[in-house]
């Protein structure tokens, strides 16, 4: 009897295991096309507080722009379009802004906009915000200026990317105090619940002023462990994933589209300059010398993602400077001098400590090892988990050397440089460089546009002749979508816009 | 007639066969173990990659190769670690008893009541990832269960006639513990060493899995395991070997201390 029963049970976990083989490949059709929803799946869970002036992680603000939105917010080309305001104009001397704002719209909660929510919103921002650069450009506001339909912004001094910091004011009601765990914006979705570690949902906001999204609820579902996740995205229960790498996409056998863009970030080997020999420029430009960009690309990435060659990624049209990517070409030779002019003419060896939850960094890492031992330089790999790096790597500054990506939370250029400023909080590196310092205020200080562009450009130069860094790319970014989901577009910012999608049905 | 004994003969096939694959790894490899190619990568087996290779074009069979004996190295120091310290406090609580015998066995007993894993995860946070740290963590944790082996061998032994007889022709404590009592030990001393060293490669690798234990680009078994898991359906050979080197290498440690067990019964 109990061998019956034993033979039964294995038969029926083999049919079991065909079922599942079977679900897993060929299903064209998606739960989520019934209802009009999708899920999404999301490597990690969203900070503590949804309140748009506390969110700190990049994967938090990539969520809650769907449902947050500023007097102006960006589009998929960095431009800013207008959205709680519907005109907006700058004085000629560049120090009043003033925005009409749009008639009609409504907060999440049923309450109508008004521009005392707006002036609300502005100090509430200056004040309690945890951007430091957004809480800097705010205190240079001399008077806001309201009217019923009007809203204006008197500066103190003009600045050209002011604009930029606009985008980044969320839009809240005022004297509105649940904002940690039930958020209340403007924006094409609102905030529908939130399961810690598990799930965060949002719905369609129908009083929308403007498109209106097609979906009507989009599940965020949190899985902290690669393997699930992309397990979980293979069988095909969830709709979309970005930020898988190549390695996982070539993988993916359930049919789905891969879409291929930018993560808009700079990877590069970031080297403490209050380190020797690392407070040597001939050092860190034999280094540069000793990298081959173009053959890290190949073998990491089957040569996706772009050379940068400085603190600026190619979505920054304006600034970018892609002959800097060229600056150092690969040449052993060279480095090799560089180093016997700077006393280690055996070479050296340092360690290098790497996030290991991040595999392009990883992987970036291990070949680097490979490309400098032929200039003679011995790099050690140390493996640190992400919350000893954020301690001991970022804040502490206990490193010789690094390998992480950096991105601009504001979509302007500072956001990028003000962090090698001498003395700069976020200068992680130690990075000092009085030309840099002097190029760097120049550009702060200026309202004319196009001279404060030459100034940013200025800066990325001295940033790549004094080898600050050794500069490598901006890293591919892959997107998974249903086969049957449309509209995913790429933002030059690190965030996933969900008003876009629909079911083509 | 002796009962033909499969296992010893089988381990020793196989252990045999792995060690001589490991050691020819030291001094020789079809490959440089860290040497990347553009222009092979993610190959499947061929003569020229009999492994294939793995996403940077690095010849996985050498890889093997050299992780394999790391992994051998590391665990041949760890058990060599806690068979040592073991055997010295298991001989002398065992043979003498009493207040340090009590003391030394609870504090054993309460190293074993923690998951010997994440014992050596807390040493190994402190102490930072590394070869050598690792074979401190793990060497640590090994001690208590050969301490605990041969202090039982030793209680047994110690009140034996021959022993009494041995005491009374004026031996000293040391020549009693090391010339009368240790032979005795031996038979549970080597099944325990087999089996240790099977926790111990087994260990490694998990460590090395989580890239706690030997750090990239050096080849070890756990971390390729871990490398080859995000590649799983395109190159399904790298896990594949790398799996099969592992187990080979624990299952022929594994027979050989059966068989040497059964043959130790039998005598």
């Amino acid at each position: 009897m109990k061998k019956h029963l034993a033979f039964f049970l294995a038969m029926l976990m083999l049919l079991g295991l065909l079922c599942g083989c079977k679900g897993a490949t060929g299903k064209n059709t998606s739960a989520g096309m019934k209802d009009n929803s999708i899920t999404v799946g999301i490597a990690q869970d969203l900070d503590n507080s949804l309140d748009p002036y506390k969110m700190t992680a990049a994967g938090t603000r990539e969520v809650m722009f769907n449902i947050f939105e500023g007097l102006v917010k960006p589009d998929k080309d960095g431009n800013f379009v207008c959205a709680v305001a519907s005109d907006y104009s700058v004085s000629s001397d560049g120090l009043v802004y003033t925005f009409i704002l749009r008639s009609g719209v409504v907060f999440h909660n049923g309450a109508k906009v008004t521009a005392e929510d707006v002036m609300y919103s502005f100090k509430t921002c200056a004040s309690t915000s945890v951007t430091a650069a957004l809480v800097e450009a705010l205190s240079a506001v001399d008077a806001y200026e309201v009217t019923a339909t009007q809203f204006s912004i008197v500066l103190k001094e003009p600045n050209p990317d002011f604009l930029s910091y606009v985008c980044n004011v969320s839009i809240v009601p005022k004297d509105y105090h649940d904002q940690d765990t039930a958020p209340v914006g403007t924006g094409p979705f609102k905030f529908q619940s939130r399961r810690v570690l598990d799930n965060f949902v949002i719905v369609r906001n129908d009083d929308y002023y403007g498109q209106k999204a097609h979906l009507s609820k989009v599940t965020y579902r949190i899985l902290e462990d690669n393997t699930a996740l992309f397990t979980a995205l293979n069988s095909g229960s969830l709709d979309l994933v970005a930020h898988l790498t190549i390695d996982q996409t070539k993988n993916l056998t359930n049919g789905y589209r891969v879409a291929e863009g930018t993560m808009n970030l700079v990877q590069a080997i970031y080297l403490n300059h209050d380190v020797k020999p690392f407070d040597d420029v001939r050092v860190r430009q034999a280094l540069c010398y000793a990298v081959d960009v173009d053959a890290m690309l190949k073998l990491t990435s089957g040569g996706h993602g772009t050379a940068v060659g400085s603190s600026m990624y190619p979505a920054f049209g304006k600034y970018f400077d892609e002959s800097l990517a060229n600056a150092y070409p690969h040449d052993i030779a060279k480095a090799k001098q560089l180093l016997a002019e700077a006393g280690y003419p055996n070479g050296f060896s340092f360690t290098i400590k790497v996030p290991s939850n991040y595999q392009p960094h990883v992987d970036c890492a291990t070949v680097l090892v490979e490309q400098l031992k032929a200039a003679g330089i011995d790099a050690k790999i140390q493996l640190v988990d992400w919350s000893t790096w954020l301690s001991d790597v970022y804040k502490g500054r206990n490193f010789e050397a690094t390998i992480t990506g950096f991105d601009s939370s504001t979509l302007n250029a500072s956001g990028m440089l003000a962090r090698w400023e001498t003395g700069n909080g976020k200068n992680m590196i130690n990075y000092s460089n009085a030309d840099y310092d002097a190029a760097y205020r120049a550009a702060r200080a200026t309202a004319d546009d196009a001279q404060q562009t030459q100034y940013y450009k200025q800066c990325l130069a001295i940033l790549s002749q004094d080898a600050a860094n050794v500069y490598l790319q901006d890293l591919v970014d892959f997107v998974a979508t249903h086969p049957k989901l449309k509209g995913y577009e790429f933002y030059p910012l690190y965030v996933m816009d969900m008003s876009l999608l629909y079911w083509d049905k | 007639m002796k009962k033909y004994n499969g296992f010893l003969l089988c381990g020793g096939i196989l252990t045999a066969a792995m060690l001589l694959f490991i050691l020819l790894g030291c001094f020789w490899t079809p490959y440089d173990t860290t040497a990347m190619d553009p222009n092979a990568m993610e190959q499947s087996p061929s003569w020229q990659h009999l492994m294939g290779t793995d996403k940077f074009g690095r010849d996985i069979l050498s890889r093997v190769m050299e992780g394999a004996a790391s992994s051998l190295f590391i665990a041949l120091c760890v058990v060599a670690i806690g068979c040592f310290f073991g055997l010295i406090i298991g001989a002398l609580c065992g043979y003498y008893g009493g207040i340090a015998d009590a003391i030394l066995t609870r504090v054993c007993d309460s190293i074993t009541a923690f998951p010997s894993f994440l014992l050596a995860l807390v040493i190994i946070s402190v102490a930072g990832p590394g070869t050598y740290n690792i074979i401190f963590a793990l060497g640590i944790l090994f001690i208590p269960s050969f301490a605990r082996i041969v202090r039982t061998e030793y209680v047994t032994c110690r009140d034996l006639n021959y022993i009494q007889s041995a005491r009374l022709m004026g031996a000293g404590d040391l020549r009693i513990m090391v010339a009368h009592i240790l032979p005795n030990t031996l038979t549970v001393l080597l099944s325990a060493l087999t089996i240790g060293f099977n926790n111990a490669i087994l260990s490694e690798a998990s460590m090395s899995f989580l890239g706690l234990g030997v750090q990239p680009p050096t080849p070890s078994l756990g971390y390729m395991l871990n490398e080859s898991r995000s590649s799983i359906n395109s190159t399904p050979w790298y896990m594949l070997f790398v799996g099969a080197t592992i187990v080979l290498l624990v299952l022929g440690f594994s027979l050989l201390g059966e068989g040497l067990q059964r043959q130790a019964q039998e005598d």
